[in-house]
């Protein structure tokens, strides 16, 4: 269910694309005035997200440990996975964000005869999830060439390692096969994997199959329908200079559709679980150090919780009188409520 | 306790292929021996918590408050923007599933909905109904539902299937921690009085005596001399046990079970024959009679009233530092929240064994010492003879303890001392151990007769790995550090893997431990003959 309903939403964003293209009218609309929109619900979207997650305040220091603690001098601690300072924290945090720390540890359960259940590596979530999100960073930094004059150092270096292996006229890209893969796993393993399939929402479908769109076009103009670079180019200088022209003619088809699609996953992204992109910086099973006995964490609303503890004046007073029997050291010989 | 299903039917019924359905179309079914009963409505009026009345999760009528909805949702509005925690962790699942076949729940039962994402997604279809644009508008096919009857049934069955020991959230790319969400969504239900009486009434008597038992101050102490009458049967020596002493050097909290039930037992017998041979200056307290805190499994208010009473009590005898027993969601607390809940402990000092002049500099905030660093300071420094050989009987292995293990990453302590005691020792299947280690499948407050079948089903995978040592080793014994394992693994492995017994790491460290002016040990602590002595 949840993949047709997301199958039908992409169909529909590409209708409406290949209306941008057709209408002459409506050209400059989709050409300049959707991607101010989408940039803009981009980034403010962005921000109201950060900020909504930062004004809840983090009550307790929860890390999630991950190897041994600080602790005994003679006991070596896991610096990376048990981090006791903000380095080891920022080493937690780089081997999570660019290595995906977390999930290279995956491992599938299974039950066999006997009954015996046996926990094997399983890497391909996390080598394909990787890759997927590698080759989406190197494209988008690729696409620097379009957005700025002069050319930034990166995409020149970008492009001789991308295209290492000089196949094909133009330059095949390895990223270009990497996320059309990578998209194709993560997709089927959304549909054929019963447990997957089970929890996937339209909402999980949905991005894959709209940055599959935004791959495929991409892919579509750079090796078989030309388009005018040129013109692309000078729109997109335009539009981020604040000075946008007229969309020339030569735009083609399929870069309306590219561009359509990649303003839909902007406006998309911030009301969406894609937030996860920013969402990892904040996570405190991940972000903070175990520090706990070392350092006092401050709640700022402990005091809200009213309830007071049972004191030991009024423990004293209803056992006074076993305590005594017993011959237990007291605080008061009588007590002071009669 | 017995389950009549025998362990081979009982994996047979274990199939990972989820329904046909969508979830939010499959009822939840109360199944007898996988839920536990209702909280006494005695205990929550003696703790003042809402809604107390006698009802049964089976039954039709859960008696609620007229306006049941609109409490939840308004507190459900609150922790959101007290808890980033909540905030996040409803936002940002991928749902990628990498948690799915972590939780010993769904590997015992194959139960979708224990899977932790989906666990926690029937809290998250809520929240998207209630508090997104996308939930409002696109209900279903934005994942999001309408907190209904039904929908509170659900979260009651399965938050009170979870045992908060986080493994999920090991591997959760995002560390997406499950107990954290059943924490929220416990305290969500107990604001409409649904919450367990294994919960509920040992609140109410920690509150009460300092203990979840209900142990009164004179109990307590018979507890104690019992087993210091016991340990002079076994040694020879008599040793001096102050409880509530003022002035001592050292206050020592310890879960309530070991000084009531066996095994752990055995482990108060090891810490006491310690205490005495190193000529330790503490005490115990009967008003903090309970390191164990049962506050943790319903509400952050209990959870604080409770721990409350240790740092107190710690100024009232106006001891130095605190040391902490063999306990497991005991240690997240007090390593984790305690400094927070009821901090600054500035009345205290920074602890340093009076035996090693060690200083505990990883506690110089909170000022509590877990009793494996202590006792581990102690082996490397010499302090202590130990005699291996006295536990030549067991080969054993150990199970951490989910808490001390991925809320504090106390790992290498316990094994040290282990390795120190002990000739025999072999570690279960990497997967299964350290921050990989699977729960006993009864914590959190799971640990019922009335949830028998879950908690045998919850513990498969962890007395699956002890089979594999035990039947391609010879490991004969479990040791560990949690006063719930303690309780819920005899019975878990007399159910899995037969033969198989349980006991603390201060056990195994009273049984070694050469005192002087001792007897000949004729037997280990629980009586077994010593080895070399069998014939005796």
């Amino acid at each position: 269910m949840g993949i047709w309903f997301s199958l039908v939403a992409v169909a529909a964003l590409i209708l409406l694309g290949l209306l941008g293209a057709n209408v002459s009218g409506l050209n400059y609309i989709f050409a300049v005035v959707i991607p101010y929109i989408a940039i803009t619900l981009f980034i403010v979207g962005s921000i109201v997200r950060i900020v909504r997650w930062a004004r809840s305040p983090v009550p307790f220091r929860i890390p999630t440990t991950g190897g041994q603690q600080k602790s005994l001098s003679f006991i070596k601690q896991n610096r990376l996975d048990n981090p006791s300072s903000y380095l080891g924290v920022l080493g937690r945090m780089a081997l999570e964000v660019l290595f995906f720390r977390s999930l290279f540890r995956n491992t599938k359960a299974e039950l066999k005869e006997g009954p015996i259940l046996t926990y094997g590596a399983n890497k391909w979530l996390w080598m394909f999830s990787l890759a997927f999100h590698w080759s989406f960073l190197i494209i988008f930094l690729r696409h620097f060439r379009f957005f700025t004059q002069p050319i930034p150092f990166f995409v020149p270096f970008l492009q001789d390692i991308d295209g290492f292996f000089q196949i094909w006229v133009p330059l095949i890209y390895m990223t270009n096969a990497v996320i059309l893969a990578a998209l194709t796993y993560l997709f089927f393993r959304r549909v054929f994997d019963s447990k997957i399939r089970y929890i996937s929402l339209p909402s999980d479908y949905f991005p894959l199959l709209l940055i599959a769109g935004i791959a495929i076009t991409g892919i579509l103009m750079r090796y078989f329908f030309k388009t005018d670079l040129v013109a692309v180019k000078e729109l997109m200088l335009g539009i981020l200079s604040f000075a946008p022209s007229a969309p020339s003619e030569g735009l083609s088809l399929w870069f309306y559709l590219h561009l359509f699609f990649v303003c839909s996953l902007l406006i998309y992204f911030p009301m969406s679980k894609l937030v996860h992109m920013s969402g990892i910086f904040m996570s405190p099973t991940r972000n903070l150090a175990n520090t706990n006995r070392m350092r006092r964490h401050v709640n700022p609303w402990i005091d809200e919780l009213k309830m007071k503890p049972h004191t030991y004046e009024e423990y004293e007073d209803e056992f006074r009188k076993v305590m005594k029997g017993a011959g237990m050291p007291l605080d008061k010989e009588e007590s002071h409520v009669s | 306790m017995s389950l009549k299903m025998k362990p081979e039917e009982l994996a047979q019924t274990i199939s990972y292929k989820p329904p046909k359905k969508h979830w939010m179309d499959v009822r939840v079914e109360y199944k007898k021996g996988s839920y536990n009963y209702a909280g006494n409505p005695e205990s929550l009026k003696y703790v003042h918590q809402p809604n107390p009345r006698k009802w049964q999760p089976y039954e039709e009528n859960w008696k609620l408050p007229e306006n049941w909805k609109e409490i939840i949702l308004e507190g459900f509005r609150e922790r959101i923007d007290k808890f980033r925690s909540l905030k996040l962790f409803m936002d940002i699942c991928v749902r990628c599933g990498a948690c799915a076949d972590k939780c010993h729940f769904f590997i015992g039962s194959g139960d979708p909905k224990n899977m932790p994402v989906l666990r926690a997604e029937l809290l998250r279809a809520v929240y998207r109904k209630e508090f997104t644009l996308a939930g409002k508008l696109m209900a279903k096919m934005a994942g999001a539902t309408e907190l209904t009857f039904d929908v509170l049934k659900e979260w009651f069955y399965y938050f009170y299937q979870c045992t908060q020991c986080r493994r999920c959230s090991v591997f959760c790319p995002y560390g997406i921690d499950t107990a954290e969400i059943t924490f929220i969504a416990r305290e969500l239900m107990n604001l409409i009085g649904v919450n367990i009486d294994w919960v509920m009434t040992p609140v109410a008597n920690s509150h009460r005596t300092g203990n979840h038992l209900g142990i009164q101050p004179h109990g307590f102490k018979d507890s104690i001399e019992f087993a210091r009458d016991d340990l002079e049967d076994l040694t020879g020596i008599r040793v001096e046990i102050p409880i509530n002493k003022k002035g001592a050097e050292i206050l020592f909290v310890i879960p309530s079970a070991d000084y009531f039930a066996e095994p752990h037992y055995y482990t108060l017998l090891g810490y006491m024959a310690l205490f005495h041979e190193i000529g330790l200056d503490f005490t115990f307290s009967t008003y903090a009679s309970e390191g164990g805190n049962f506050g943790s499994f319903v509400s952050h208010e209990l959870m604080k009233v409770l721990n409350a009473k240790i740092y107190a009590e710690a100024k009232r005898l106006k001891v130095k530092w605190i040391l902490g027993g063999e306990c497991g969601h005991m240690w997240r607390i007090l390593h984790q929240y305690m400094d927070t809940l009821n901090g600054p402990a500035d009345f205290l000092e920074v602890p340093k064994s009076p035996i090693t002049r060690t200083v505990f500099e990883n506690t110089r905030s909170t000022k509590m010492v877990h009793i494996t660093e202590f006792t581990a300071d102690l082996i490397k420094n010499n302090k202590i003879k130990l005699d291996k050989s006295r536990n030549d009987h067991w080969h054993a292995t150990f199970h951490d303890s989910c808490n001390p293990a991925r809320g504090m990453g106390l790992l290498e302590e316990p094994r040290y001392i282990l390795k120190s005691v002990l000739n025999n020792f072999t570690e279960m299947p990497d997967n299964t151990i350290r921050e990989q280690t699977f729960c006993c499948g009864s914590g959190a407050g799971l640990g019922t007769e009335e949830n028998f079948e879950m908690r045998m089903r919850g513990g498969f995978p962890r007395a699956n790995a002890v089979k594999y040592v035990a039947e391609n080793n010879g490991v004969n014994l479990l040791t560990c550090i949690c006063a719930i394992d303690k309780a819920t693994l005899p019975p878990l492995l007399q159910y899995w893997v037969p033969g198989v017994e349980v006991g603390g790491i201060h056990e195994l460290v009273g049984n070694a431990l050469v005192m002087k002016g001792e007897n000949e040990r004729k037997t280990d602590l629980r009586n077994n003959p010593s080895p070399g002595k069998e014939d005796i």
